[in-house]
């Protein structure tokens, strides 16, 4: 049985409680902007403009502020923005400003909410493929799972209380919330919008959001009890079968609110966006970082002695995973802009002239991040055995991911007006630091051998043929 | 004449093999080769044969094809012939690199798997028409062979294989 250590406590809590501070710290000061900072900050970014040009930074901005505000895209056309100086003009752009100012905190903190979640709903996801598929050599590990899966309750909550305030109008982080936006009489009046009003509506999206984490939240529920039931169950697989059919009946649910979700919670920040492979897209994303915290957090365990009989062949397959499903990522990242680049149409590649524009070093860096390390460093099928090398790949995974998420969200939420600080660091403190306690407190609390499953066997014996087990020399099965 | 004379033991199992690959081994006798019908995973740990080294030669020849692959576009659609790509004729390689990914990956990917498969057809002296090596033609349908040199030592060898769990033991001379 593993112990979760005093210190190993206090500092998963320290995290939480930093990130608690800074991220009031950050909601503080985010209240506090006034009109004033919005016309410093557009002062600023005319005159600094992130190191390009006056002009291109200035005609970027107008347009990118211009897609972004929901009052004014859908009836004037670039040339009118950027000519336009109308009194009116300038306070409809300062307001926007503003609220980007005033979203920084909740973008914030949602970007590493949402990257947290999406991580624990993949590993449950992870978790439920092996139950369906019967997968042998992962059993050993398959607590390890579970217990990460222990992080979904306490994100879901927190996602359903960002939901409801953002439903309220606490925030400005969905732009199809404002007023009047399906209101043809209205001067927000936005005909995209109301064209999809049949999806984005408050209650809809209300009841929907519930919806997914109602159907996540049963599941890891369910599983988990049922799970530690098939330990000790010995009655002929049955609590075996029935986990198998839940699982099955999840993965149909999962993949179903999985790319909902992603519609949702992320184009929806982007409301006259669209892309077809969203939700694989973020699918990718989470994925690739479910399998890395997966492989962390087994070779924690492993060399704290926790998990007797996870060998280098079960490391080896989990950065298998890692390694394949970076290239995975990379090929719907490149698959999604190759054919926004391509077909040229100015409604879909508004997304990326924003990004491109405002964030470039992250949005470039998150490609080597994402794909060229990992295919240097996990290529070499010696090296996917090596805590070490797995270690610092998925480091680069994780952050790269982080950043990934980040540019799927900050640019619809909070424009040009974006910055790596404060905010962004107390909500990672927050959400690893509640990632590492709920993880470790599950862990340490039910047996790190699932006894009862009938594939136990086989996942001890699992060998991949080229790898040397260092602590079983000599061994004669060759599996 | 002695050194030209090889046991040729036959067995039906690749597990059996195996395990008489390592009893052969662990009492020093120098095995020429083991003929199988199909690959036996641990074989050549068990032979104690050096890795492949295919995988790095493929990490090569993917870098090469990458590279032609980068020429070719560059020569054939901005330099040679300019093409306006997608209605943005900026004529340069690099803003136009969206476009050219797919011929690098699958330039890549098909140096990297025919010049793997030549490789591995050179050095296992392959080619059309070639006599087969294999010493009988069991070997090609359920049957594995261990070739073992002889140097004075039938008896013991045999002795040796006979307790391995060999279906058939056969002294022949190498020609």
């Amino acid at each position: 049985m593993y112990q979760f250590s005093g210190k190993l406590k206090t500092f998963s809590l320290a995290l939480i409680i930093i990130g608690v501070i800074g991220t009031a710290f950050s909601f503080y000061s985010g209240s506090k902007k006034t009109i004033e900072d919005a016309k410093h900050a557009i002062e600023a970014s005319h005159n600094v403009g992130h190191g390009s040009s006056h002009e291109e930074t200035a005609v970027h901005n107008d347009v990118a502020d211009l897609e972004n505000h929901t009052a004014k895209a859908a009836v004037h056309d670039v040339e009118e923005a950027h000519d336009a100086t109308s009194d009116k003009e300038h306070a409809a752009h300062e307001e926007h400003v503003l609220h980007q100012l005033q979203n920084r905190p909740w973008s914030a903190f949602y970007v590493a909410l949402f990257f947290s979640l999406g991580i624990t709903l993949l590993v449950l996801a992870f978790y439920a493929i092996q139950r369906v598929a019967q997968v042998g050599w992962s059993i050993l590990i398959l607590r390890v799972m579970e217990a990460i899966t222990a992080n979904l309750l306490p994100t879901s909550i927190i996602m359903l209380v960002v939901i409801v305030a953002s439903v309220m109008h606490l925030n400005h982080l969905f732009p199809w919330m404002a007023e009047g936006t399906v209101d043809p009489t209205s001067d927000n009046y936005d005909a995209i919008i109301d064209g999809k009003s049949g999806w984005m509506n408050a209650t809809g999206f209300l009841i929907r959001s519930i919806a997914y984490l109602l159907i996540w939240n049963a599941y890891r529920f369910f599983i988990r009890k049922s799970s530690i039931k098939e330990d000790t169950a010995n009655d002929g697989n049955k609590t075996y079968k029935k986990n198998f059919t839940a699982s099955v009946i999840f993965l149909f649910l999962f993949m179903i609110t999985e790319s909902m979700m992603s519609w949702d919670w992320i184009m929806g920040l982007d409301p006259h966006w669209f892309s077809t492979l969203f939700g694989w897209y973020v699918l990718a994303t989470l994925l690739v970082s479910a399998l890395t915290v997966i492989a962390f957090f087994t070779i924690y365990f492993r060399s704290k002695g926790a998990l007797p009989g996870v060998n280098d062949s079960h490391i080896h397959d989990l950065a298998k995973f890692m390694f394949g499903f970076s290239v995975f990522w990379t090929y719907l990242w490149f698959s999604q802009f190759m054919l926004i680049w391509y077909a040229d149409i100015p409604e879909e590649t508004t997304y990326f002239v924003m990004r491109f524009s405002e964030y470039k070093l992250p949005f470039l860096g998150m490609v080597v991040m994402n794909f060229v390390f990992p295919i240097l460093l996990l290529l070499n099928s010696d090296f996917k055995s090596k805590p070490w090398f797995i270690f610092i790949g998925g480091f680069v995974i994780l952050v790269g991911h982080y950043v990934d998420v980040f540019i799927m969200v900050m640019p619809s939420t909070v424009g040009s007006q974006w910055y790596f600080g404060i905010p962004e660091m107390s909500a990672i403190c927050f959400f690893v630091g509640l990632l590492i306690f709920t993880t470790l407190r599950a862990f340490s609390k039910v047996s790190p051998i699932p006894a009862g499953n009938p594939f136990l066997k086989e996942s001890e014996h699992f060998h991949y043929y080229n790898i040397e087990h260092s602590e079983e020399e000599g061994s004669t099965d060759h599996h | 004449m002695e050194a030209s004379k090889v046991i040729h033991a036959f067995y039906t199992d690749d597990e059996v093999l195996l395990d008489a690959v390592k009893t052969v081994k662990a009492d020093h006798h120098h095995i020429e080769e083991v003929f199988c019908p199909f690959p036996v995973h641990g074989l050549d740990k068990a032979l104690g044969l050096a890795p492949t080294k295919l995988a790095i030669t493929a990490f090569f020849y993917g870098i090469t094809g990458l590279s032609f692959a980068i020429w070719m576009t560059n020569y054939i659609m901005i330099e040679d012939w300019p093409m306006d790509i997608g209605g943005k004729p900026s004529f340069s390689w690099i803003e136009n690199m969206p476009a050219f990914v797919p011929i690098m990956f699958e330039l890549t990917v098909f140096f990297a798997a025919h010049l793997m498969v030549i490789t591995f057809y050179m050095r296992s002296r392959l080619w059309p028409f070639k006599d087969a090596e294999n010493p009988d033609p069991r070997t090609t349908d359920d049957h594995f062979l261990m070739e073992i040199p002889v140097n004075n030592n039938e008896e013991t060898l045999v002795a040796l294989l006979s307790k391995t769990g060999a279906v058939e033991i056969n002294i022949v001379d190498k020609h």
